[in-house]
């Protein structure tokens, strides 16, 4: 790699600093923004704090940020960066421009935001190359925060302050605790610096000053939990996996999220992809383990990307190799790509596939702890999980453990999709409300729609009805009424939503992955799936509903691993909510909400048609016909309800019924 | 240690062939089974059973629909059966007939919030609906064709 040509807090700042990565120093880590330690230097100390600002405020003491994580970019924050640039260039102002990661605020990317030490740093939404030069002359030329979304102080130096929101005001921000995804959308995820000068590898740096039993004692007291679904006692995990009497042990960081509709492990990742990998080398300490893997997603290339990085920079400054930080122990970090199967959410499946086999899921026990990769006694953490654990051990259990119920501690990221004003990642305490989080957060359903469920975990998952919503979100709660918290996913359903078809949605995901091993998910899924299609078809009788309940019983006893398991769950759960749904797409042949294709008729509606015919000639099978005195009406018996007029019309004109 | 890891996986031999191909060739994987000793009916099995591999050649820009939660309930199954009709896809296959585009159903992106999400190329489209994904194509598809007009020209 080559030397960067500037100085950075990363390097020596004078000949007496001696850290290399043959030889480490225990303190190297806080030595970069405190230091130094092992020499008195004003000049050199005051060298480090100059740096500090400038990688916090920019060279000039301004730094604008913007968002460029997936889903920025896909919103189009590349063009806005370059926009940024040009705009300053053109008003001749000096300021630091940088790529950061995720607010988790998607709903309003792509953002920016312009941040100085004693400034208002405004937060703007939906900018776009067009509309950035007026926010930056604004806020440059006339001292103005106009047109911002938020603001993080109020100066009372810029005009217009008192007419934007604070954003520790708004509920949007003021109901999350900003626990583990505090530097996502504030710092420079490639760079290792800025994580540092935010406190980054400071937990890394006390573990190795315990004993591992001392850090797996400290994840003990603070309550922490599984975040990848299951909810098991993570310090548990690595006790087991500590005591085996094994020379070879490794560590897994589960980044293969493949749940439809949770992307929280990828934002993380992409946003702060050095918190992860700080947990996972904790994690390897704690049990002992001297090579770890990230098993990464490769249709999230962007995620792949980041951590590929952030563990050669971590590597290169000595918190990755032989003897890191002093401390005689030595670890290393390998990426993983995944083909990409969705039972590698069960760790053996996982297992399998870095092993290079199908990734099929084998009997437990043994548990991986004791019996896992290469046969050797390894532990499986998920992406979130070690970012907990590297927080933890950078703050302490006991800040950790404030937040949080009685079993369940700490905070957890949420991912809310679907109907709803404000999508997004939001982080909240476990134990908040669904109503918090789906309408005080997000903000509700859109405009002139009704929510009527959620559904919580995914395919693995339930739905819970609108009347359900002020169950707090834990891991026993939730089970109870028939769903999961699972890795976080929260899907809005709103009612231009089937519930039928958001079953038989889930089924065609878990039969499609199903890896065909044990036969009550085999088989179980296609003769769900088959029923509920002809339920959606028409064809369902009520006996299709017991057997649906029947056939779902038998899988949640009889299937070999989690995904067959709980691969009926979105069916039981709304057969117990929404069973009038069912019944009226069997007994009427209705699809309430106006979904199930075969359900629904086309009709055009005679007050919006402007005539012009474009319908009818897009029509495949011409079921839509001029009638003598100059309308357009569809011909139901021709229809093949494809939907092409809905879509061709330019008045919206056509209209299901 | 490490070496374990990273000698013999075929998922990481078959990414790299992939890389280099767009797809898994026969001869490929006849001859990854050679050099390696697995048996050529493990790498098939392997090379089956994960999303990403395929066997046939893709078009030149691949279509992929984006088939998370968030997607679905959006209206990417919608926009779905309009790309199969509008680029002409017949049953069983995934190549549009002039080998220019292929289409295919993806695992989620993790744009939830910008569902619903298509993939055009390297080119995420959010909030996508059939009108603007019939201009994107259309686009890309003139593009396509004035490059090769022009190569012709000037070669």
């Amino acid at each position: 790699m080559m030397r960067q040509e500037y100085w950075t807090l990363m390097d020596p700042c004078c000949d007496y600093c001696l850290h290399s990565r043959d030889n480490p120093c225990a303190k190297y880590v806080v030595c970069r923004v405190r230091g130094p330690f092992c020499h008195k230097s004003v000049e050199c100390r005051e060298k480090r704090q100059r740096r500090v600002k400038e990688v916090l405020y920019g060279s000039q003491g301004v730094r604008i940020n913007i968002g460029a994580s997936s889903c920025g970019l896909a919103a189009g924050a590349e063009k806005v960066i370059e926009a940024v640039k040009d705009g300053l260039r053109s008003m001749g102002v000096e300021a630091g421009v940088s790529a950061v990661g995720c607010l988790g605020l998607c709903f309003m990317e792509p953002f920016i935001e312009i941040r100085s030490e004693d400034g208002p740093s405004p937060i703007y939404g939906h900018v776009s190359p067009e509309n950035v030069g007026d926010i930056l002359a604004k806020y440059f030329e006339e001292g103005s925060v106009d047109g911002a979304f938020a603001i993080r102080r109020r100066t009372g130096r810029f005009k217009d302050e008192e007419r934007v929101p604070l954003l520790d005001e708004l509920d949007v921000w003021r109901k999350q605790v900003k626990w583990v995804s505090r530097n996502c959308g504030v710092i420079n995820p490639e760079s290792i610096e800025e994580y540092i000068v935010t406190g980054g590898y400071e937990g890394l740096s006390r573990a190795l000053t315990m004993k591992p039993e001392e850090v797996i004692e400290e994840i003990r007291l603070a309550g922490l939990r599984g975040r990848g679904g299951a909810g098991f006692p993570t310090w548990l995990k690595w006790k087991i996996c500590r005591e085996q009497s094994s020379e070879e042990k490794y560590v897994i960081c589960n980044a293969d999220e493949g749940d439809p509709g949770a992307f929280m492990n990828r934002l993380l990742a992409e946003s702060d992809p050095h918190r992860v990998l700080e947990g996972l080398i904790i994690a390897g300490y704690a049990i002992g383990a001297s090579q770890g893997v990230i098993f990464v997603r490769a249709e999230k290339p962007l995620m792949a990307a980041r951590l590929e990085k952030a563990v050669e920079d971590a590597r290169r400054w000595g918190l990755l190799g032989e003897n890191i930080l002093g401390s005689g122990f030595s670890f290393d970090v390998r990426v993983m790509r995944s083909a990409g199967a969705f039972v590698c959410g069960e760790e053996t499946a996982m297992i399998a596939a870095i092993e290079g086999r199908r990734a099929m899921p084998r009997q437990r026990p043994p548990y991986p702890a004791s019996k896992g990769l290469w046969d050797k006694p390894t532990v499986v953490n998920n992406v979130e999980t070690l970012a907990h654990v590297a927080t933890i051990m950078a703050h302490g259990w006991r800040e950790f453990a404030k937040y949080g119920t009685e079993r369940s501690k700490g905070t957890k990221m949420f991912c809310v999709t679907g109907g709803v004003k404000r999508t997004g990642a939001f982080e909240v305490p476990i134990g908040t409300t669904i109503r918090t989080l789906v309408y005080d957060i997000a903000g509700g359903p859109r405009e002139g729609r009704m929510i009527k469920a959620v559904q919580i975990g995914g395919p693995s998952g339930g739905c819970l009805p609108e009347r359900l919503f002020d169950l707090p979100i834990d891991y026993e709660s939730l089970q109870e009424a028939g769903a999961i918290m699972g890795s976080g996913g929260l899907v809005v359903i709103d009612d231009t939503n089937c519930m039928v078809d958001v079953a038989r949605y889930f089924t065609s995901f878990t039969l499609a992955e199903s890896c065909g091993k044990c036969i009550p998910c085999r088989v179980g899924t296609k003769a769900l799936y088959d029923r509920l299609s002809a339920i959606v078809e028409g064809m369902g009788s009520q006996e299709d509903l017991q057997l649906l309940e029947e056939i779902g019983m038998m899988m949640k006893e009889a299937a070999l691993c989690a995904l067959g398991g709980t691969a009926p769950n979105p069916i039981l759960s709304s057969l117990r909510y929404f069973r009038d749904e069912y019944e009226a797409h069997i007994l009427e042949k209705k699809c309430p909400a106006k979904v199930c294709s075969r359900l629904v008729t086309y009709a055009i509606n005679q007050e919006l048609c402007v005539k012009c015919g474009l319908c009818a000639k897009s029509c495949p099978v011409g079921a839509i016909v001029k009638t003598a005195d100059g309308h357009f009406t569809v011909d139901e018996s021709k229809c093949i309800r494809c939907g092409t007029c809905v879509i061709t019309c330019p008045r919206g004109a056509v209209e299901k019924r | 240690m490490s070496r374990r890891i990273s000698s013999g996986n075929i998922i990481e031999s078959l990414q790299n062939v992939q890389e280099k191909h767009g797809f898994l060739p026969r001869d490929s994987l006849i001859k990854l089974s050679q050099d390696t000793r697995i048996p050529l009916s493990r790498i098939f099995g392997v090379a089956t059973f994960y999303h990403q591999f395929r066997l046939e050649p893709p078009g030149r820009v691949t279509i992929a629909v984006c088939m998370g939660t968030a997607c679905h309930l959006r209206g990417n199954a919608e926009n779905y059966e309009f790309l199969k009709r509008f680029l002409s896809i017949g049953p069983g296959r995934s190549t549009s007939d002039d080998g220019l585009f292929s289409l295919e159903k993806a695992r989620c992106f993790g744009c939830c919030s910008l569902a619903p999400v298509v993939k055009i190329g390297d080119m995420l489209i959010g909030k996508a609906t059939p009108r603007e994904l019939q201009r994107a194509i259309s686009r890309i598809r003139e593009e396509i064709l004035r490059e090769e007009a022009a190569r012709e020209t000037g070669g």
